[in-house]
C-alpha cells in the first residue's frame, strides 16, 4: 500500500499524488464490492427460480451446466441469461425521449450501488466509514425511484406511465414509514454510523439485538423494504396482469437487464441493512465458543441469506395487494405504529438511570 | 453544553393558543357535523383565555426567554391584547356571513387561530428567525383562508396572486436578513443593535440588507409600489377573510416593523428614513387617487388601506418614540375603522348576495337609519373629519413628521388626504341622498347588532377622548425593548 | 489549483448550468429534472463545506420526496407551453433591463471588498470525529427549540390548509370497508356441502 502511494507521489508530484492515489484506491475498492454483488445478484435470480419452483412442486432451471458436469445442472443458467441479454438489441420506441430513456436504467442502478459504500461487512471492512451513514443510505435509496419515474415517462407509453405513477406514490409513502423505523434505531444507538449501530447491539446473545425491543419496527422496515423494491406482493408498478410490465414494458436487452440488476441489488441491500440494523450485523447469535469461531462476515451472510429467502417466500405465497390497500397499509397502519413506537422509545429513554440500568432495559439502553 | 431550561411563563399565551387550535381541530373532526357552532365557540373561548393569560403573565419590565428569541414587554402585551380583541370581533362579524356560504367549519376557525398565533409570535419576536417564522405562519394561514372559497374563480386567483407575491416578499426579507447576518454575525436583534453601534462592519452591506428588508415589509404592508396584490385579494376573497386580512395582521405588521426597523436597525434610521418617505408618499398618492375610480367597495377599501399604510409609515419614519407611538395610535384607529366598515358590508350581504358594489349602499338611510349613521361615522373617521377619532390619528402622525423636520412631507400628506375625503364622502352621499335599489330587510344577530353599534360609537367616543388611547400607545412604546 | 478546487468548480459549473436549464428548458419535465440535478450538485457543494448533514438531508428531502411528487404532478398535467410563453418577447426588454440593473447593483455590493476572503475567512476544518449531525441536533433542541417548534406549527398549518383546500366529501362512492373485509370469517364465505358422489355408469 505504502509502495503504491509512493509511486503515485513520484508520478504525479506532491500535490496531485495523494489525491489521485485516493481516487485509484477507492475505485479498486468499489470494484471489489460491486463484482461480488453482481455475482450475488445473478445467483439470487437462480435461487429465486429454484426456490419458487420447489415451492410450486417444479424443479426450476436444471439444464445449463458447466463443462457438462451433470450435478451442476442449472447452475450455468444465470450466466447464460446474462450473455443472452447482452446480445439482444435495445429497442427505443418511436416518440420516446431518447436521452431520458437511456438514462433511466442508469439512474435506477447507480443509487442501488452507491448505497453499498457505507455498509460495514465486518468490524473493519467498510468502504466509507462516515458519521451520517444511515442518512446517506436513506438518501440513496430514495433516489432510486427517479429511474422508474423517468423510464415510465420517457417510454411514451400509457402502461409504462401508469406503472411509474404507481411506483412514485408507493415509494414516497413507504419511505416515510421506513425513515421513522430507522429513527427508533438511531434513538437507541445514539449514532447514525452503521458500524456503531452494530456495536450498540453487542452483548452476550441475540437478546441484545435491536430485533427484540424494536420488533414492530423490524417488521415495518422489512415490509417497507419489500414495498420500496417493488417486489411481490407490492409489485403493482410492474403488475404484469394489469399493465403488462409497468414502467419497463418498452425496455429490452441490456437496458431491461439493468433494471433487473437494480431491483435485485436493492433487495440484497434491504436484507443487508435489516441484518445490520436489527439482527446484529456480524455478531454471532451467542457470544460463546462454537459461534465465535465462525468469522463475523459469515454470520452476516447467513442473516442476509435468510432475509432474502423471505423475499422469495413472500413472492411465492402472497397474492398481490390492491393499490388502495397498499396506500392504506403505508399511511394508516405503518406510520401510526412507527410514531407510537418513537414516542415509547423516547419515554423509556427518559426513565431515571436506576430504572434504565435495571435488568430488562439494561440490555438495550446503554 | 450548559443549557438552561427556558422560562415558559412569558410564552404561556402562545402555548395555550396552540393547544386550543389542536382542540378546535379535533373537536370539529369529532362533533363538527352535529354542532357546527362548536368550533366558533371554542375559538372565542381560546381568545378569551389568551386575554386572561396575557393579562396574568404581563410583567412590568422587559423579559427575554428561549435563548433570547422571545421577548415579553409592554408593547408585546398591549399589541397582543388588541390582536385578540380584533380577531374576536372579526369572528363575531363573520359568523353569519360564513355560515350562509357553507364555510362554517373547523378549518376557517383553526386557520384564523393559527394566523393569530403567527401574529403573536411576530409581536414578541426578538430574533430574525422568530420574526420570519411568525410572518410565515401568519401568511400561510392567510393564503389558505383566501383560497378557502374554492369554488370561486376570483378567490382562487386572488389566493395565487397573494401566495406568489407573498413568497417573493418573504424571499426579499430573508435575503435582507441574511445580508445583515453576514455583516453583523448574529440574528439576535439585541445583538445586531449592539454590533451596528460599534460600527465595525461594512456599511454598504448593511444598507443593501436594509433595502431588501424594507422592500419585504412594504410588500406585507401593501405599501406602494409593492401594493399590487391588495386590490385583487380584497376583491376576490370572501368578505370575512378580507376583514381578517385587513385588520389584525396590520397590528402584527406594526409590531414587526418596530422589532426589525426601530429596534434592530434603529441606529440606521438615516438610511431607511429616505426609503420610507418614498414609500409613504407613493402609497398616499396611489391609494387616494386610484380609490376614486373604483366601483367595488372592497377594491376601494383596498386602495384606502394602501393610503392608510402610507400614513402609518409617516409616523415610523420620524424615528423617535413619539413617532412610533403616533404610528401605533394610527394603526389601532385604522383597525377599529376597518372592523366597522367590513362589518357593515357583511351586514348588508345575504345568502347568495354580496354587498360589494358602491350602489349597494344607496339609500341605506331609508332602509335603516341607525346603520347608515354608523357607516357615516366610520366614513367620517376614515376621511379624517372631526369629531371622529380619524382626525386625531392623522394629526398625531403629522405632528411626528413635523417634529422630524419634514414640513413639505406634512403638506403633501394633508393635500393627499384631502383628495381621499372625496371617495369616503361619496358613500355618505349614496346612503343619504340616493333612492334605495332594494328593500331587503337587514336582520343582524343580536351580538352583531350590539358590537357593530359599539364599534361605530367607539369611533366617535375616541374622537372626543383620544387621550386615553394615545397614552396607552405611548406607554407601550416607552416600556418596550426599543 | 488543488484537487478540491477542481471538484468545487466542477460542481459549481454543473449547478449553474442546470439552474439556467431549469428556467430555459421548453419541457416542464426537463425543468424539474434539471432542478433535481441542481439540488444534487448543491448538496455536493455542501459536502465540500463539511456540512454533511445538510447535504444529505437536502438529497433526502428535496430530491427524494419533494421533487418526486413535483415530477408526479408535472407529468400528469398537460401544460400548454405556447400559452405560457405568450407575451414573453413583448416584456423581454423590460424584464432584461430590470434584471441587468439588479445584477449590476448586486455585483457592486458582492464583488467589492466587503465579501472577500479577507473579510470572511473560511472557518478551520474540523477533525474526522466531529459530528455535524450531533451538533445540529443539540442546537435545535436547546437554543433554537422555539424556532424549531414554530417550524413544526407551520408544517401543521400546511397540512390543515392542504386538506381544507382539497378534501371534497363525495357521497355515494362505493369503497370497500377494510375493517369489514378483515373481520370476515370463513363461515361467511364458504359453505360446506356434502353431496353424494356420482357413480360412473
Amino acid at each position: 500500500m505504502e509502495h503504491a502511494q509512493q509511486l503515485f507521489g513520484n508520478l504525479f508530484g506532491p500535490e496531485w499524488g495523494p489525491a489521485l492515489f485516493l481516487v485509484a484506491k477507492n475505485v479498486l475498492l468499489i470494484v471489489a464490492i460491486v463484482l461480488p454483488l453482481m455475482l450475488a445478484v445473478a445467483y439470487l435470480t437462480f435461487a429465486e427460480r429454484k426456490i419458487i419452483g420447489y415451492m410450486q412442486l417444479r424443479v426450476g432451471p436444471n439444464r445449463v451446466t458447466f463443462f457438462g458436469i451433470p450435478w451442476l445442472g442449472g447452475w450455468g443458467q444465470p450466466i447464460a441469461d446474462a450473455v443472452k441479454a447482452v446480445m439482444k438489441e435495445i429497442i427505443i420506441p418511436s416518440g420516446a425521449n431518447k436521452f431520458l430513456f437511456v438514462l433511466a436504467p442508469v439512474l435506477t442502478f447507480a443509487p442501488a450501488l452507491a448505497a453499498w459504500a457505507v455498509v460495514p461487512f465486518s468490524p473493519e471492512v467498510v468502504l466509507a466509514d462516515i458519521n451520517a451513514g444511515l442518512l446517506y443510505i436513506l438518501a440513496m435509496t430514495s433516489m432510486g425511484v427517479y429511474g422508474v419515474i423517468i423510464a415510465g415517462w420517457a417510454s411514451n407509453s400509457k402502461y409504462a406511465f401508469l406503472g411509474a405513477m404507481r411506483s412514485a406514490a408507493q415509494v414516497v409513502s413507504y419511505e416515510l414509514a421506513m425513515g421513522f423505523a430507522l429513527v427508533c434505531v438511531l434513538m437507541m444507538s445514539h449514532s447514525l454510523n452503521l458500524g456503531d449501530i452494530v456495536r450498540g447491539q453487542q452483548g452476550s446473545s441475540f437478546i441484545n439485538w435491536y430485533l427484540i425491543p424494536l420488533f414492530p419496527m423490524f417488521l415495518v422496515y422489512f415490509i417497507s423494504g419489500v414495498a420500496e423494491t417493488n417486489r411481490a406482493p407490492f409489485d403493482v408498478a410492474e403488475g404484469e396482469s394489469e399493465i403488462v410490465a409497468g414502467f419497463h414494458v418498452e425496455y429490452s436487452g441490456m437496458a431491461f437487464t439493468v433494471f433487473f440488476l437494480a431491483e435485485y441489488s436493492n433487495m440484497i441491500l434491504v436484507a443487508t441493512l435489516a441484518s445490520i440494523i436489527f439482527l446484529g450485523g456480524w455478531l454471532p447469535p451467542l457470544d460463546m465458543a462454537p459461534f465465535t469461531l465462525v468469522p463475523g462476515f459469515i454470520w452476516l451472510l447467513l442473516k442476509i441469506s435468510f432475509l432474502l429467502f423471505c423475499f422469495l417466500w413472500f413472492r411465492a405465497t402472497f397474492p398481490r395487494y390492491r393499490y388502495d390497500q397498499i396506500m392504506r397499509l403505508g399511511w394508516k397502519v405503518f406510520i401510526p405504529i412507527t410514531l407510537v413506537w418513537i414516542l415509547l422509545i423516547g419515554v423509556v429513554m427518559q426513565f431515571p438511570p436506576s430504572m434504565r440500568n435495571a435488568f430488562p432495559l439494561s440490555l438495550w439502553f446503554h | 453544553m450548559n443549557f438552561l431550561q427556558p422560562d415558559f411563563a412569558p410564552a404561556y399565551p402562545e402555548i395555550f393558543l396552540l393547544l386550543m387550535v389542536c382542540v378546535v381541530l379535533l373537536a370539529d373532526l369529532a362533533w363538527g357535523e352535529e354542532k357546527p357552532h362548536l368550533a366558533y365557540l371554542l375559538s372565542q373561548f381560546a381568545l378569551l383565555g389568551c386575554v386572561l393569560i396575557t393579562f396574568a403573565t404581563s410583567a412590568p419590565g422587559v423579559v427575554y426567554t428561549f435563548s433570547g428569541m422571545f421577548v415579553d414587554d409592554a408593547l408585546a402585551d398591549i399589541l397582543k391584547m388588541m390582536v385578540y380583541v380584533t380577531v374576536s370581533v372579526v369572528l363575531v362579524y363573520s359568523r353569519t356571513y360564513i355560515s350562509t356560504r357553507g364555510m362554517l367549519n373547523g378549518e376557517f376557525f383553526s386557520l384564523a387561530l393559527f394566523a393569530t398565533l403567527g401574529m403573536m409570535v411576530m409581536i414578541s419576536a426578538s430574533h430574525f428567525l422568530t420574526l420570519y417564522l411568525g410572518l410565515e405562519l401568519l401568511s400561510l394561514s392567510l393564503y389558505a383562508m383566501v383560497a378557502l372559497r374554492r369554488d370561486s374563480v376570483g378567490a382562487t386567483e386572488a389566493a395565487i396572486k397573494f401566495f406568489v407575491l407573498g413568497a417573493l416578499a418573504s424571499g426579499f426579507l430573508l435575503y435582507g436578513m441574511s445580508m445583515i447576518y453576514g455583516a453583523t454575525g448574529s440574528l439576535n436583534i439585541a445583538r445586531v443593535t449592539e454590533v451596528i453601534q460599534t460600527g465595525a462592519m461594512s456599511h454598504t452591506v448593511l444598507v443593501v440588507g436594509v433595502v431588501f428588508i424594507v422592500a419585504g415589509i412594504s410588500f406585507k404592508l401593501s405599501a406602494a409600489p409593492f401594493h399590487m396584490w391588495a386590490p385583487d385579494v380584497y376583491e376576490g376573497a370572501s368578505t370575512a377573510v378580507v376583514l381578517f386580512i385587513g385588520s389584525a395582521p396590520k397590528l402584527a405588521a406594526f409590531g414587526f416593523i418596530m422589532r426589525l426597523l426601530a429596534e434592530g436597525l434603529g441606529s440606521m434610521v438615516a438610511d431607511w428614513q429616505g426609503m420610507l418617505i418614498i414609500l409613504a408618499v407613493m402609497s398616499m398618492l396611489i391609494g387616494n387617487i386610484a380609490a376614486i375610480a373604483q366601483t367595488n367597495i372592497k377594491r376601494m377599501l383596498a386602495y384606502s388601506t394602501i393610503s392608510h399604510m402610507g400614513f402609518v409609515l409617516l409616523g415610523v419614519l420620524s424615528g423617535d418614540g413619539n413617532g412610533y407611538s403616533s404610528s401605533m395610535f394610527y394603526v389601532v384607529v385604522y383597525v377599529l375603522m376597518t372592523l366597522g366598515t367590513f362589518g357593515m358590508i357583511m351586514l348588508l350581504s345575504r345568502a347568495g348576495f354580496e354587498a360589494d358594489k358602491l350602489e349597494d349602499f344607496k339609500g341605506l338611510n331609508r332602509r335603516n337609519p341607525w346603520y347608515a349613521f354608523i357607516m357615516l361615522l366610520l366614513m367620517f373617521s376614515m376621511a379624517g373629519i372631526p369629531p371622529t377619532v380619524g382626525i386625531y390619528a392623522k394629526l398625531s402622525v403629522l405632528q411626528a413628521v413635523l417634529n422630524a423636520g419634514y414640513i413639505w412631507l406634512a403638506v403633501v400628506a394633508v393635500l393627499l388626504s384631502l383628495i381621499g375625503v372625496f371617495y369616503y364622502l361619496r358613500i355618505v352621499k349614496l346612503m343619504y341622498f340616493d333612492e334605495p335599489e332594494t328593500d331587503a330587510l337587514i336582520l343582524p344577530q343580536g351580538d352583531v347588532k350590539l358590537l357593530l353599534s359599539a364599534n361605530g360609537l367607539a369611533v366617535l367616543a375616541f374622537g372626543f377622548f383620544p387621550q386615553a388611547l394615545m397614552a396607552w400607545c405611548a406607554y407601550a412604546i416607552r416600556h418596550s425593548s426599543i | 489549483m488543488s484537487f478540491e478546487d477542481i471538484i468545487f468548480y466542477f460542481f459549481s459549473a454543473v449547478l449553474v448550468s442546470s439552474a439556467l436549464g431549469v428556467i430555459t428548458a421548453r419541457n416542464p419535465v426537463h425543468s424539474a429534472l434539471l432542478l433535481v440535478l441542481a439540488f444534487f450538485t448543491s448538496a455536493g457543494l455542501w459536502l465540500l463545506l463539511e456540512a454533511e448533514f445538510l447535504a444529505i438531508t437536502l438529497v433526502l428531502v428535496y430530491v427524494g420526496a419533494v421533487m418526486v411528487l413535483f415530477l408526479f404532478v408535472v407529468m400528469m398535467l398537460d401544460i400548454n407551453l405556447d400559452q405560457l410563453r405568450e407575451g414573453f418577447w413583448k416584456w423581454f426588454p423590460f424584464g432584461a433591463f430590470l434584471a441587468l440593473l439588479m445584477a449590476g447593483e448586486m455585483a457592486m455590493v458582492l464583488m467589492g471588498k466587503q465579501f472577500g476572503a479577507d473579510e470572511m475567512p473560511a472557518p478551520p476544518s474540523r477533525g474526522a470525529d466531529y459530528s455535524n449531525t450531533k451538533e445540529l441536533g443539540r442546537l435545535i433542541y436547546t437554543e433554537y427549540v422555539y424556532a424549531f417548534e414554530l417550524a413544526a406549527v407551520i408544517l401543521l398549518v400546511a397540512i390543515v390548509a392542504a386538506i381544507a383546500l382539497t378534501l371534497r366529501r363525495r357521497t355515494g362512492i362505493k369503497s370497500p370497508d377494510v375493517a369489514q373485509q378483515v373481520a370476515v370469517k370463513r363461515k361467511d364465505r364458504v359453505r360446506m356441502v356434502s353431496m353424494p358422489s356420482e357413480k360412473k355408469e
